[in-house]
């Protein structure tokens, strides 16, 4: 269902031409999935793949999953038909491509408000995320991040960025200013930063590297384009035992510290601030999210 | 809708199914689907396809099916898709959830 | 010689211990040279039609075959079209197993040269023909333990065993690799073809590659052969293995195989000298890759490995996290090198395999992980016929480990394509669901209730446990409910259990 926070640590992209991939893309893992409508189709296939996505909206069950859909971009033709089409069948989440100032997002929600609003959908229940893909997007990076309530996260296209950049992906430290004015602008606005994919597959290592990086900078998540990639990643944003053991030691005397109607929380002696708190709270949420393995009934 | 054109959606990959729609003077739908699991689905795949169509206002073609283990909503996809593109037509009708 | 000091019949109870009477004179010595006696191919006979003639095969007798070829297999064929030449009739053609390179059979079940089948499974052509009522007689069909026991019992008694080798000496020692010759074929371990070799009246072995005497180590001892025929072809080495069995890259394959792992361990049997076994297929192979991950992070090791041997499991062992293999049958060129090079990787025949009636090795495996085509919701599970009805599978030791195992496990997708795999009845029984312990799917495990410990274990370790009626609820909630599948009255297979009772019959298809 569509919910403006959740956890997003895993988006899987899975084409929109791909009918197995359609089928089975839940069974995966991850937090997110996201048919792709824009660069996995091939110019012939856009209207094939809009039918497969708005029927699989539409008909099939994907249980918790967040269902986001990349569409094309408004200024090829195509984005608005790929609006049209899964608007009504229902998505959580447009991913607009190609983001590069915040009309770009004022433009793509009026359409989203209109057909909302002809179609009988209270105004306001799909949601937005924005992936900038050129160094003029990365500069806007702050205005997109607050161009719309409808936003619940803005996103680095790395392939597109660094050919904009003159240069190619290598190690990441291409992408640092860009990762950093998009983490910063995210947080500005209180929503979701989520990071690039990483395209060698049969690179375990790199990817687990890059998963890392992105972490420590303060990413929520990021793209992943198999579902080889997501464990892994998971893996990097799971937190150690340790790490929880602490975190419920804060809270525990943060609790303590509220009982006693003290404004002062102490931990073995030491003064707590606020920020300790409220990370550790983060921690201990994420873990109860990332332990659950239940059978999901869909 | 009227069919201008031969119109072809879906490919041969496992899970999908290619339908090609074709305009016919009159007769009715006429259906040769083949498929991979034709004992245990041929029936429902054969409804879906000849529903879609009625749906669509389509009176009369000829479709052919090749169906390697599609399900229901990819059959309803391909089948719509091979129809606008024989009737050269972009007026979709998308319903809402 | 000396002169005699005894009388026979003074010998106190001389007749119960000899039966020979009194020493005459030894036989004529050979003192030819052990390189001169080389030559002399006593067992080598000039042709196969020759073999044929001396061992005095006649109409309606049983002739057996191995499938350690597998689909590369020239043996089979190759005696059969000269047994139909030589005008052969009413034969029960006994093979271990056949494979889809046994079309060319049809032709001379329709001819009447072969009228009855035995094996573990067919596929292709000549299964699809058989499910179209090709042969009057069922195809009787036996687990490889079902097998070993029906061919000890003489239950299956063999009259004439055609036994392909990729070495043999000129005495009859007959083996699945040759270490005096690096060029030649490999099959790795005949396993299956030993007890045909001892048990049957008459045994020829078919090779291509006569090596010098002895030919160590050997599958078949000299002592149980009977004519060599050597001939040009015997199969084709890509059919016969193919390189190294690679771990599958399938996402949907991994999760069941990573789930899998974590279930035999969550259940207690993953510790410090434990057993297994797995199957060739993609998601069971891929366990042994996390419970590789798992030994490696724990310092523990698995006393042995059984059954179907692939590289992966060689790899293993010469990692040192496997102590001994039990080779039954090598899948691939990695194993049957192993085979060929490690003392501790052992051939082992199919009797001290699965037996079923003795002890045998499958009762001593902690656990096995085994695939199917079908499971239903009594746990019942099918690895023989497709969802269509069509024999296209397999017994193989499905149900000999199945039982014989602490835990049996199986890997099997919710779905494939638009086919539900967890159903609500199986088309056939090969294992029943009374020696099935556990099923693993990509989307959830279900726990057998009569191993309720088992599941309070599984679920106590966060692993997805479901029960297996939601299971096939879910499948065909996401696939659609499919039209049964319609059979004719007549019966073209008959399933035995490894006791080698009956528990299920195969049917024509009906197409009509």
């Amino acid at each position: 269902m569509a919910e403006k926070k959740r956890l997003r640590r895993a988006m899987m992209f899975v084409p929109g031409n791909n009918p197995g991939m359609i089928r089975d893309c839940h069974i995966y893992g991850s937090d997110s999935v996201m048919f792709d409508l824009e660069d996995s189709v091939s110019i012939m296939e856009k209207d094939a793949a809009r039918f497969l996505v708005y029927q699989a909206l539409h008909d099939l069950k994907y249980g918790k999953k967040e269902l986001v859909v990349r569409i094309n971009d408004l200024n090829s033709g195509l984005g608005l038909k790929d609006l049209e089409a899964i608007v009504k069948a229902g998505v959580h989440v447009v991913r607009l491509p190609k983001t590069d100032s915040a009309q770009d997002v004022i433009d793509c929600e009026r359409e989203i408000a209109r057909i909302e609003a002809e179609n009988n959908i209270p105004v306001g229940t799909t949601l937005m995320m924005a992936a900038i893909e050129s160094a003029n997007g990365v500069l806007n990076a702050r205005e997109i991040a607050h161009a719309s309530d409808r936003l619940i996260g803005i996103a680095l296209g790395a392939e597109d960025y660094v050919t904009d950049l003159k240069t190619t992906r290598s190690d990441g430290i291409e992408l640092l200013f860009a990762r950093c004015m998009i983490l910063n602008a995210a947080r500005s606005a209180g929503i979701d930063a989520l990071d690039t994919v990483y395209s060698d597959v049969n690179n375990e290592e790199g990817f687990i590297a890059e998963a890392t990086l992105i972490k420590k900078l303060g990413f929520d998540g990021k793209s992943v384009i198999n579902p080889r990639q997501i464990e892994p990643l998971h893996k990097v944003f799971m937190p150690s035992e340790k790490d929880l053991n602490k975190a419920r030691a804060v809270m525990g005397a943060y609790e303590e510290a509220m009982a006693k109607g003290s404004g002062v929380v102490a931990l073995n002696g030491k003064m707590i601030d606020k920020p300790v708190v409220i990370r550790a709270q983060r921690l201990l949420e994420l873990a109860e999210l990332s332990e659950v393995r239940e059978v999901e009934e869909i | 809708m009227k069919l201008v054109q031969k119109g072809m959606a879906g490919t041969m990959e496992s899970s999908d199914i290619m339908v090609t729609v074709e305009p016919k003077e009159d007769g009715g739908i006429s259906l040769d689907l083949t498929s991979s699991v034709m004992q245990q689905f041929g029936r429902q795949i054969e409804a879906v396809i000849r529903e879609t169509l009625a749906n669509l206002g389509v009176e009369n073609a000829a479709v052919t099916a090749v169906d390697k283990g599609a399900l229901d909503c990819t059959v309803k996809a391909r089948t719509n898709c091979a129809a606008y593109r024989a009737a050269a037509s972009e007026d979709y009708k998308w319903e809402a959830k | 010689m000396a002169e005699k000091t005894f009388k026979l019949e003074e010998i106190p109870h001389v007749s119960e211990f000899s039966n020979h009477g009194e020493f005459k004179a030894t036989k004529t010595r050979n003192t030819a040279t052990f390189q001169e006696k080389g030559q002399s191919k006593d067992k080598v006979v000039g042709s196969l039609e020759e073999a044929i003639r001396l061992s005095g095969l006649k109409d309606g007798m049983t002739i057996s075959f191995h499938h350690h070829f597998r689909n590369g297999d020239h043996v089979i064929n190759q005696v059969v079209a000269k047994l139909a030449e030589m005008g052969f009739k009413n034969l029960t053609l006994a093979s271990s197993s056949l494979a889809s390179v046994h079309a060319p059979l049809i032709e001379y079940i329709e001819q009447g040269v072969i009228t009855h089948i035995e094996t573990s499974g067919m596929r292709g052509e000549l299964a699809e023909r058989v499910s179209r009522g090709l042969m009057d007689f069922p195809v009787i069909f036996r687990s490889h333990g079902g097998r070993a026991e029906a061919v000890a019992s003489g239950e299956l008694h063999i009259d004439v065993a055609f036994l392909g080798a990729p070495s043999c000496d000129p005495f009859g020692n007959a083996n699945g690799y040759s270490r005096d010759d690096d060029d030649s074929i490999m099959c790795g371990s005949m396993g299956y073809a030993r007890p045909d070799a001892r048990m049957a009246d008459t045994t020829i072995i078919i090779t291509n590659n006569l090596v010098k005497f002895p030919n160590t180590p050997c599958a078949i001892p000299e002592s149980d052969v009977d004519y060599i025929v050597l001939v040009d072809d015997i199969g084709d080495p890509k059919g016969i293995m193919g390189g190294a069995t690679r771990y599958t890259k399938n996402p949907k394959e991994l999760i069941i195989a990573k789930t899998a792992a974590e279930a035999v361990k969550a259940a207690g049997y993953v510790y410090d000298g434990f057993s297994m076994q797995m199957g060739s297929g993609g998601a069971s192979l891929a366990t042994a890759r996390y419970l590789r991950q798992m030994m490696i992070d724990e310092g523990i090791k698995c006393r042995f490995a059984l059954g179907g041997i692939t590289g992966q499991i060689a790899a293993m062992h010469e990692e040192g996290l496997i102590e001994k293999i039990l080779d039954v049958q090598s899948f691939d060129l990695d194993a049957a090198m192993s085979l060929k090079k490690n003392h501790c990787h052992q051939q082992s025949d199919s009797p001290t395999y699965a037996a079923y009636r003795r002890e045998a090795a499958v009762n001593q495996l902690d656990f096995v992980i085994l695939s199917a085509l079908e499971v239903d919701t009594d746990f019942n599970v099918n690895v023989l016929t497709g969802s269509d009805g069509v024999i296209r599978g397999a017994i193989g030791g499905h149900p000999d480990t199945a039982e014989g195992a602490a835990l049996s496990v199986i890997v099997c997708p919710l779905t494939r394509g638009r086919i539900p795999c967890v159903v609500p009845k199986v088309n056939h029984v090969v294992t029943p669901g009374s020696v099935v312990d556990v099923v693993v799917t990509e989307q959830g495990v279900a726990v057998n209730p009569a191993r309720p410990e088992v599941a309070e274990k599984l679920k106590a370790a966060g692993l997805p446990v479901a029960t297996i009626e939601s299971r096939a609820d879910r499948a065909e909630r996401s696939v659609g409910k499919p039209d049964p599948i319609k059979f004719k009255d007549k019966i073209v297979g008959v399933v035995m259990y490894r006791d080698n009772t009956v528990i299920d019959v195969v049917k024509q298809i009906d197409e009509d």
